[in-house]
């Protein structure tokens, strides 16, 4: 049933303030400058513009407009579509997604947490035993590694070693959980109060992280790097590919929270603009983000140049015994061509570096990579390194926690559509049943494995079920509910009939653009058999990452978590299918004339 | 008579240079870095701060090993370069012949290294002993890690959050039930009234499709 009164928000800007902190998440800051840098940089922008305007907006406006018109979930608006369509895919996926989301807030917090002491603990590298020298795996690989790997994750040398439940991590995570549940604890009510800061200071953080970045030495060259597009990188059909889900994900489409969100609206609201505004500010977002990203990345690469040179200069001035501080940075190229023409046996025993900075520059990370190893190094050197770390984590941890609020929605609200929670339980218990629930289930992430796993869930469970539920939602609008109809909806509630740029959006580009990512994805990702990188300091070439295939039955485990969330599709389909078959089959056995099972609604 | 001293003099110097010489098996490096460390305050080396240097390792040797009267005259120093890079011997003070042992000459300046980079305003990153690696520090260790204070700091905060809304929607409760419970007593007239105003069951306000 719809909802009557109930629960609303307090006034627009409440509801596109969290509609906005929804799409906007970490993936715009750790995934989309990373896609831009190793395709081409201002290249990238095409395909990425081309799959915004044909298939992120023209979803991201359905869905909103659905919620509203049919004021209920996911569960219930896919129930008033037709009854064959379960709805459950999307809440399964939003729980699924929402246990290891957490856990990425909570290694934000670890590192929010110790970013209160001078020094920094990912700077320097313990000592072992005898105090002689460094702990060798922090030695051979760096400081900041030793830190995350070691120090945070406790990490085991492969997926099938679960090791130990990390206290530290069981820790963070149910401070993670706890916030949450305080933000969470009425739904939309305290989400309301909580979106306020959580959606609007990230990007007060990402401002003064632009200005500080931009006065950093070596800004300019990342951000030249960035943006310089290259125009053969658009040949790669895997840029067209990795746009569309890009795309796709950072809006945050088919997760159901969006509906949710949106069926807390009144009926008359006029939905096209507020996709518009979302979509917009979420791309605009990723985008201001990358600025402060790759000026600070620029500025490491700058940091990591002048290191390598200088390391250069002072073998050549130890070796041969130059006065100190005679060769310099400019005067290099001068001192090595004379020295090498003196002595070429001892110049080559040195073995200098060649000093690159496009090398460095061309280090590309994404991902936890990016924030917890590449980011933490630059902020070592950045003056008054603390505040820049606290800052930093605490941008993060809103942009997941408000993320998360979504994903939480997304369960909550088809469960109260369902009528399944007995109405004795007040919500504030529901919630915090299911928060308790979520974090019992992701402590298998503070495991040693956990960060395999963790991997796992985001690459399986996050992308080709999302892709699918996107897939049959806008064919069953489109033409089970009708697309007519729904043109109606539209225009009752925003006075406005929409436009022939949503009419062939919804009718045939959106549909078949998702049909082709989700067959290209299918294809790519079933040609290789699928490998992960661990962290071994056993290994033969370690740091580098030891490339390993995953065991049989964690591939099961893999695919499992894929199908399940959609097999509930077609499982909910059969089963109201029996359900009619068996009274049309009772109604044919019994004719009764005055019976009305059959007819009911069709007035 | 003269003539017969400055000759021992210069053997004695001879001989002492010999004893000196880069590659010692008792001698070791040492290597300073003046101008990276001090910038625009940094001083000139000369003859003056080499006899410092010399007097300074004496006064390692002295305190810090068997106790024995070492002199400037016992550091002996050879291999001067521009870098302000030298080796260095420590002869004994009862026989300037004999060589002191590596691993004593190695205790004495690790004991001291603080005091010699003092010296000379210098640091164990730019003042080095090539062979005497510098004994590292190992960390202030506080008794609570400071990231558990800053996890009980977040985590009350967010307990009393929580016992605060709890405790807040359960009053909040109670209170509407009792002001439900004094409103019915007063209300029955006015219903009889205001309920056959609209009849909800005749409204179909059921935009769903249904089988």
């Amino acid at each position: 049933l719809p909802k009557p009164q109930g629960p609303k928000w307090d006034n627009k800007v409440q509801y596109m303030l969290t509609c906005i902190g929804f799409a906007v998440g970490l993936g715009n800051v750790w995934r989309f400058p990373y896609l831009c840098q190793i395709y081409g940089g201002g290249a990238f922008l095409i395909p990425y513009g081309i799959a915004f305007v044909f298939e992120g907006l023209p979803l991201l406006h359905m869905e909103l407009a659905i919620g509203q018109r049919l004021r209920m979930g996911s569960v219930g608006v896919w129930n008033s579509i037709s009854p064959y369509l379960g709805g459950v895919a999307s809440m399964l996926v939003s729980f699924l997604v929402g246990l290891f989301y957490n856990m990425l807030l909570a290694w934000i917090l670890w590192y929010f947490f110790h970013s209160f002491q001078s020094p920094l603990p990912w700077r320097d590298c313990p000592l072992n035993l005898n105090r002689t020298g460094y702990v060798s795996e922090c030695e051979k690989s760096s400081p900041v590694n030793y830190f995350w790997y070691r120090e945070t994750l406790n990490i085991t040398p492969n997926i099938e070693t679960s090791g130990p439940v990390q206290w530290w991590l069981v820790l963070c995570l149910a401070s993670a959980w706890g916030l949450v549940y305080i933000c969470f604890i009425r739904g939309i009510e305290t989400i309301g109060k909580a979106i306020y800061v959580t959606a609007t200071f990230p990007y007060l953080v990402l401002t003064i992280f632009l200005v500080r970045s931009l006065t950093l030495a070596g800004a300019t060259d990342g951000l030249i790097y960035l943006f310089t597009p290259n125009w053969e990188t658009l040949k790669n059909p895997n840029v067209w590919l990795d746009a569309a889900t890009q795309i796709f994900f950072s809006l945050s489409l088919a997760f159901g929270g969006l509906i949710a969100f949106s069926s807390y609206n009144v009926q008359k609201n006029n939905c096209e603009r507020d996709a518009l505004i979302v979509g917009c500010v979420n791309s605009f977002t990723s985008i201001y983000a990358s600025i402060p990203i790759f000026a600070i990345l620029g500025f490491k690469a700058n940091e990591n140049y002048n290191n390598c040179q200088n390391w250069n200069i002072l073998r050549l001035t130890n070796s041969f015994n130059i006065g100190d501080e005679n060769i310099t940075v400019e005067n290099y190229d001068v001192w090595f061509n004379y020295l090498n023409a003196t002595d070429p046996s001892e110049v080559k025993s040195l073995d200098l570096k060649t000093c690159n900075l496009q090398t460095f520059l061309d280090q590309s990370v994404s991902g936890t990579g990016l924030a917890f190893i590449v980011f933490t190094e630059a902020v070592i050197n950045m003056p008054g390194a603390q505040v820049w770390a606290v800052l930093f984590f605490v941008m993060l941890f809103s942009l997941g926690l408000s993320s998360m609020f979504g994903n939480l929605e997304g369960v909550l609200t088809p469960l109260l559509d369902l009528h399944i929670i007995p109405s004795w339980i007040p919500k504030e218990i529901f919630t915090g049943l299911m928060c308790l629930s979520s974090f019992t289930v992701g402590l298998l992430f503070t495991l040693g494995s956990g960060n395999y796993w963790l991997e796992i869930f985001n690459s399986y469970v996050g992308s080709m079920p999302l892709l699918i539920i996107a897939f049959f939602e806008i064919i069953s609008v489109v033409y089970i509910y009708g697309i007519d109809r729904f043109n109606d909806d539209i225009e009752w509630m925003t006075g406005r009939r929409p436009n022939i740029y949503w009419q062939a959006t919804w009718r045939f580009i959106s549909p078949l653009m998702l049909l082709v990512v989700f067959v290209a994805y299918v294809v790519i990702e079933a040609e290789k058999r699928p490998t992960y990188n661990t962290w071994n300091p056993d290994y033969v070439h370690f740091p580098l990452a030891d490339v390993q295939h995953y065991p049989e039955w964690v591939y099961v485990i893999c695919v499992l978590l894929s199908v399940l969330p959609v097999v509930s599709i077609p499982l909910v389909a059969l089963y109201k299918f029996m359900g009619f078959l068996n009274k049309y089959i009772m109604k044919r056995h019994n004719p009764n004339p005055y019976g009305n099972e059959l007819c009911h609604g069709e007035f | 008579m003269l003539w017969k001293v400055l000759l021992l003099l210069g053997l004695s110097s001879a001989w002492a240079q010999k004893l000196c010489s880069p590659g010692a098996s008792d001698g070791y490096k040492v290597r300073l870095s003046i101008n990276s460390a001090l910038g625009d305050q940094a001083y000139v080396w000369n003859e003056n701060e080499m006899f410092l240097f010399r007097a300074t390792l004496a006064f390692a040797m002295r305190t810090y090993s068997d106790g024995q009267e070492y002199d400037v005259a016992n550091v002996v120093v050879c291999d001067e370069t521009p870098r302000v890079s030298f080796w260095f011997v420590v002869t004994s003070p009862l026989d300037a012949s004999l060589l002191v042992d590596k691993r004593r000459v190695e205790e004495a300046v690790r004991k001291s290294r603080s005091r010699i980079n003092s010296a000379f305003l210098l640091t164990d990153d730019t003042l080095e002993f090539i062979g005497i690696p510098p004994t590292l520090e190992a960390p202030v260790a506080p008794d609570t890690p400071p990231w558990l204070i800053a996890f009980g700091v977040v985590m009350g905060g967010v307990g009393a959050g929580i016992v605060v809304l709890l405790v807040s929607s359960v009053v909040q409760k109670i209170r509407k039930k009792r002001d439900g419970e004094e409103e019915t007593g007063g209300k029955t007239e006015n219903e009889a009234a205001s309920d056959a105003i609209y009849n909800m069951s005749f409204s179909d306000d059921e935009p769903v499709t249904q089988m």
